[in-house]
């Protein structure tokens, strides 16, 4: 069966959403944003190392394919986030630390200063994160790039996809250290909302963690988990999802089953790619620009 | 999230029954879980009425979440999980587990369908 394009964006739910100006809900204060300095960073998510199977055939080139298009650009970001399920799960402790160690060895390819790693319920729920933490470090963690605050949080190391009582506090401490009116950049791997918890795409005390995030203006969450992108402002907060980089799945509840969008060998990268976040002083502004695969801007 | 349109009452009893005297015993449905289906995966009732969903882990611990009418329940190892459900409005409503299983978690879903 052919799907074009539009039918494409229809059940994937982009809808012709094209965010390449500033975003409703994050932008850098006036005044405010003194302190910041231009830069952006490049967001992928959902590689899925290990995975094999029909919704992707090129399961073992896709990741490659991706350093190189990253490597191939002349702008280069300051730093590349991955988003979480970095592997594919597995029941075998000893493959999963396999995964981990080839995905590593792959990413550590890419020709950019720094790469942040989020943990997936994939690499870390069955083992609540022993194994992430060896290869990856901490389940969660803060930085401070250029007058922006980062706090990636972990919702996929409980089972149950809750943050938990522990987290949450220190969640506070962190956002204590900064002021209201400061850009802060939340990462997580599941929505912080409830988007569609039918298919368990939400996390289990999300409401808990927004209502700690949300005094604060000028906050913007980006994740992944729901292999697609996803924009939706809730309050005062943005909440982005990225596209994943291993197989696309159904808008939320456009389909019975969340089962991957089947797999099209006329378009063999249909759904997948990663985002560029870009940090404009001047304007005041946050960018965001979709790149396929191969680095092409979509 | 719980929608108050479906005026839906929740028990939930882990292992023996609840112990209550019920002049109208609801009717239970018996539900297997494990890696990576609910059986059966679709289950029907009538709108109005009240049955109890009987959750039976066949293998390790799974969740049983139905967002749309406010149940959701943790399914032991080996255990089981009642929880109470009256809708008062027809239609199909999603379940899914919610506690990460495994390779194949996300396709452990089924369907509560509220016949008119």
């Amino acid at each position: 069966m052919h799907i074009d394009r539009r039918e494409l964006m229809k059940l994937l739910g982009l809808g012709g959403v094209v965010l390449g100006s500033g975003l409703p809900g994050f932008s850098l204060a006036a005044g405010k944003g003194a302190g910041v300095e231009d830069f952006f960073f490049l967001q992928l998510s959902d590689t899925h190392w290990g995975f094999s199977g029909p919704p992707n055939p090129e399961a073992d080139r896709t990741l490659k394919q991706v350093v190189q298009a990253v490597n191939a650009s002349k702008a280069k970001p300051d730093f590349v986030v991955f988003t979480g399920d970095l592997t594919h799960t597995t029941d075998d402790d000893a493959l999963r630390r396999k995964r981990m160690t080839e995905f590593k060895a792959i990413v550590s390819d890419l020709k950019v200063p720094k790469v942040y790693f989020l943990p997936g319920e994939h690499d870390a729920s069955l083992d609540k994160g022993q194994a992430y933490q060896e290869h990856f470090g901490a389940l969660h963690q803060s930085f401070q790039h250029k007058g922006v605050r980062f706090i990636a949080l972990d919702n996929v190391s409980d089972p149950a996809g809750a943050v938990g009582d522990t987290q949450i506090d220190w969640l506070k401490s962190e956002l204590a250290k900064a002021d209201k009116d400061a850009p802060i950049v939340v990462l997580t791997h599941r929505p912080l909302f409830d988007l569609y918890p039918q298919w368990d795409w939400a996390t289990a005390d999300g409401a808990k963690v927004t209502s700690v995030l949300e005094p604060y203006r000028h906050l913007t969450v980006f994740y992944g988990h729901i292999h697609q992108e996803n924009h939706r402002t809730i309050g005062r907060i943005a909440h982005h999802s990225a596209k994943s980089l291993i197989f696309p799945l159904p808008a939320p509840g456009s389909v019975p089953k969340r089962q991957p969008v089947a797999w099209d060998p006329q378009q063999p990268a249909r759904g997948l790619g990663y985002r560029e976040v870009e940090f404009a002083a001047k304007t005041s502004e946050v960018k965001l620009e979709e790149y396929d695969v191969k680095g092409a801007r979509v | 999230m719980r929608n108050l349109a479906f005026g839906v009452a929740l028990a939930l009893a882990v292992g023996a029954g609840t112990g209550a005297a019920e002049i109208s015993p609801p009717r239970v449905i018996k539900i297997t879980a494990k890696k990576f289906e609910y059986s059966p995966a679709e289950v029907h009732l009538k709108r109005g009425e009240r049955v109890v969903l009987e959750l039976v882990s066949l293998d390790r611990k799974h969740g049983f979440k139905l967002p749309e009418l406010g149940v959701r329940a943790d399914v032991p190892a080996g255990g089981t999980a009642r929880v109470e459900v009256t809708a008062e409005k027809a239609g199909r409503f999603p379940f899914a587990c919610d506690i990460f299983c495994g390779d194949g978690h996300e396709d452990m879903t089924g369907m509560l369908v509220v016949d008119p």
